[in-house]
C-alpha cells in the first residue's frame, strides 16, 4: 500500500497559495508556493480578503505548477490532501473547494489535514519521525507544545493564551519601526545588540505548558517609550531573549514531563536563529534529539500538508465532498 | 454539448445541467446555509440522478459575481477546479445578467439588484435581446440606491429583481412611480439553468472561455485596499 503513493497537497490559510506533491509520504517532488508577503506588506498585515481574492487567482495555476515540478500527471494521483484549518476561513475556503472539486473530477480520495499536524509533518519530509515525540509548533498563528505517542495521534500539552510568538515579534517590530513581517528583522537586529533590559517571562502557573506574549509585547513598549535614546538593537535582543528563554525552559519541560527524547521544531518561527541556538544548547545538555526542519519547510507549504495527508490516508481518514473549512479546527 | 451550471454567489444556490439549448436538470435553495459545503454534493447527486458521469461533461458555467464575496469565491474556485482538471471549457456569466432572465419577457427595461449594504446595491440595467438572452444597457456597478434611481428616471418601465427589492420597494416607487415594476417571489430567484443558457450562448459565440487566472468580478476592491488607496491620494502613506 506504501509503493507509489502520490499526494497532492493544498494549503491556504493565510496569505501563502501552495500546491505540492509528495510520494509515499517521505519524498518531495514538488513544494510551489506563491507567497503574498508583498500585497499586504503596506497594510501592516495580512488582510484576509485580500488573501483570499489572491488564492482564488492563484490556485489552478499553482497546481498546474506543483504537477508539472513534480513531473506527474493528474491521473498518476493517490489523493489529495488539504488544510481544513485553523486559518482564515476565507482563504480556507479556496483550498477546500478547489480540493473538492479535484477529488469530485477524478475520484481520488479527499484528505483534510490540521495545519498544525502539517507543520509537525514538514519534519518527515527530511527524515522519518521517530515516536513518541513532543514538537514545539511556533509561527505567527500558533505556539503549541504537542505530544504525538504515534502517527496521526495528537495531544495537546500547551498553548498560547494571547498572542502567538510570531505575532509578538510582528508587534514589537512595529513598536521600534521595523518592516512587516518582523521575525527576520528582529533576529538580524537582536544580533548587533545585548540584552540589557530586563524584561518579564511568562512562566504561569508552576507546571503549565501554556504561553503568553502579550505582557512582554506591553513591557517592551514602556521601555521604548520610557528611555530614550534607546538601542533598538538592544531592545530586540531582550525581546528575542525573553521568547526564546520561554519557548526553551517549558518545550524542554514538556519533554521531561512526557519522558520522550524526540523534540521537533516546527512552524514559521523555527527559522529563527537565536531559539535554533537554544534549543540545540538545552537538548544537548539534557540528551535530547532536537530535529529542526530545514528553512524552506518552515513557513506554510503544501508538503507538509501532503506528507501529514499520506498517512491519514493510510489510515483511512478520508472526507466526503462536505467537506467544510474549519477556522479554529481543534487538532484531534 | 453538457452544460454543468453553478450560482452561488448570492443566499441561491444553483446548480444545472443543460444539454445544449435543453435543460435536464436543476436544483436550487433560497436558504441561509453554507454553499461551500452543499454546492460539490449537489453537483454529484444532481450528475448521478441524471446519470451523466464528470466526463460526460463539455462546458463549465458559473456566475462570477457581483454578490458574496465568500460565496462566489466557492462557486469559482470549484469551477475553475472542475473545469482545469476535467481540461473543460469554463465560461464565467454575471450573476445579474442570470437574474436579469427572469425578465425576460418584460417589455421594458430589467434592474436586477442585490444588497450590497450601507444603503448601497449592486446593479445593472439589462434588455432582451429578442433570442432569449439578455444585454447590458447600463454597466454593471456598487451604488447608492438614490443616485442609482435618479439614473433610471427616463428609463421607462422597468422591472426590478432580487430578493432585496423588498427592502428598497418603498422608495423605488417613490421615485420612479407607475414605471417600476417588482418581480414576483419565483421571478426574484436567479436560475443556474438561465446561467447555462448565457454560458454556452457566450461559448458559441466567441468560443472561448475563461484562463487560468480567472477572478470573480467583486465590483468593488476590498476595503482595506480602497482606505490605503484614498490615504494615498490624501499624501498620509508614503511607503
Ligand atoms: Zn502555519
Amino acid at each position: 500500500m506504501k509503493e507509489n503513493c502520490l499526494v497532492l497537497g493544498i494549503e491556504t490559510s493565510c496569505d501563502e497559495t501552495s500546491a505540492a506533491v509528495v510520494a509515499d509520504g517521505k519524498e518531495l517532488l514538488s513544494n510551489v508556493i506563491s507567497s503574498q508577503m508583498e500585497l499586504h506588506r503596506r497594510f501592516g498585515g495580512v488582510v484576509p480578503e485580500v488573501a483570499s481574492r489572491r488564492h482564488v487567482e492563484r490556485m489552478t495555476a499553482i497546481i498546474q505548477e506543483a504537477l508539472d515540478q513534480a513531473g506527474v500527471r493528474l491521473d498518476d494521483l493517490s489523493a489529495v490532501a488539504v488544510t481544513q484549518g485553523p486559518g482564515l476561513v476565507g482563504a480556507l475556503l479556496i483550498g477546500v473547494s478547489a480540493a473538492k472539486a479535484l477529488s469530485f473530477a477524478t475520484g481520488i480520495p479527499l484528505i483534510p489535514v490540521h495545519h498544525i499536524a502539517g507543520h509537525i509533518y514538514a519534519n518527515q519530509l527530511v527524515e522519518p519521525l521517530r515516536f513518541p515525540l513532543v514538537s514545539l509548533v511556533v509561527s505567527g498563528g500558533h505556539t503549541e507544545l504537542i505530544y504525538m505517542p504515534d502517527h496521526n495521534r495528537f495531544e495537546r500539552l500547551g498553548k498560547t493564551r494571547d498572542d502567538a510568538a510570531g505575532e509578538a515579534y510582528d508587534k514589537v517590530a512595529r513598536l521600534l519601526g521595523l518592516p512587516y513581517p518582523g521575525g527576520p528583522h528582529i533576529d538580524r537586529l537582536a544580533r548587533e545588540g545585548n540584552p540589557a533590559h530586563p524584561l518579564p517571562r511568562a512562566w504561569l502557573e508552576r507546571d503549565s505548558l501554556d504561553f503568553s506574549f502579550s505582557g512582554l509585547k506591553t513591557a517592551v513598549g514602556n521601555v521604548i517609550q520610557r528611555k530614550d535614546p534607546v538601542n533598538p538593537a538592544d531592545v530586540a535582543a531582550s525581546f528575542q531573549e525573553a521568547v526564546v528563554e520561554v519557548l526553551t525552559e517549558k518545550s524542554i519541560a514538556a519533554v521531561q514531563r512526557t519522558g520522550v527524547s524526540e523534540l521537533v521544531l516546527a512552524g514559521g518561527v523555527s527559522a529563527n536563529s537565536r531559539l535554533r541556538e537554544a534549543l540545540a544548547k538545552r537538548c544537548a545538555e539534557e540528551g535530547i534529539h532536537l530535529r529542526v526542519p530545514p528553512p524552506e519547510l518552515c513557513t506554510d507549504n503544501a508538503a507538509m500538508i501532503a506528507a501529514a495527508g499520506t498517512y491519514r490516508l493510510w489510515d483511512g481518514q478520508t472526507a466526503g465532498l462536505d467537506l467544510n473549512a474549519v477556522a479554529n479546527l481543534a487538532l484531534a | 454539448m453538457k452544460i454543468l451550471a453553478m450560482d452561488t454567489s448570492t443566499l441561491v444556490m444553483g446548480v444545472a445541467l443543460l444539454d445544449d439549448e435543453r435543460v435536464l436538470g436543476e436544483v436550487t435553495t433560497n436558504l441561509r446555509k453554507d454553499h461551500s459545503v452543499r454546492l460539490m454534493p449537489t453537483v454529484a447527486r444532481l450528475l448521478e440522478e441524471l446519470r451523466v458521469a464528470v466526463a460526460d461533461l463539455d462546458l463549465i458555467a458559473v456566475a462570477s459575481g457581483p454578490g458574496s464575496y465568500t460565496g462566489v469565491r466557492i462557486g469559482v474556485t470549484t469551477a475553475k477546479t472542475l473545469s482545469w482538471s476535467r481540461n473543460l471549457p469554463l465560461v464565467g456569466i454575471s450573476s445579474l445578467a442570470v437574474l436579469a432572465m427572469n425578465g425576460l419577457r418584460f417589455r421594458g427595461k430589467v434592474a436586477p439588484l442585490f444588497d450590497a449594504r450601507r444603503d448601497r446595491v449592486y446593479t445593472g440595467l439589462f434588455e432582451g435581446t429578442g433570442s432569449g438572452e439578455v444585454r447590458a444597457v447600463k454597466e454593471e456597478r456598487v451604488i447608492p440606491l438614490d443616485a442609482w434611481l435618479e439614473e433610471l428616471k427616463d428609463e421607462g418601465p422597468i422591472l426590478f429583481l432580487g430578493d432585496d427589492v423588498a427592502r428598497f420597494r418603498q422608495r423605488i416607487e417613490t421615485a420612479l412611480g407607475d414605471d417600476a415594476a417588482f418581480g414576483t417571489p419565483p421571478e426574484n430567484i436567479p436560475r443556474a439553468a438561465c446561467l447555462g443558457r448565457l454560458a454556452l450562448a457566450r461559448w458559441r459565440r466567441e468560443g472561448k472561455g475563461e484562463g487560468m487566472a480567472f477572478t470573480p468580478n467583486y465590483l468593488q476592491l476590498a476595503e482595506a485596499e480602497a482606505k490605503w488607496l484614498s490615504g494615498r491620494r490624501n499624501g498620509k502613506n508614503t511607503e
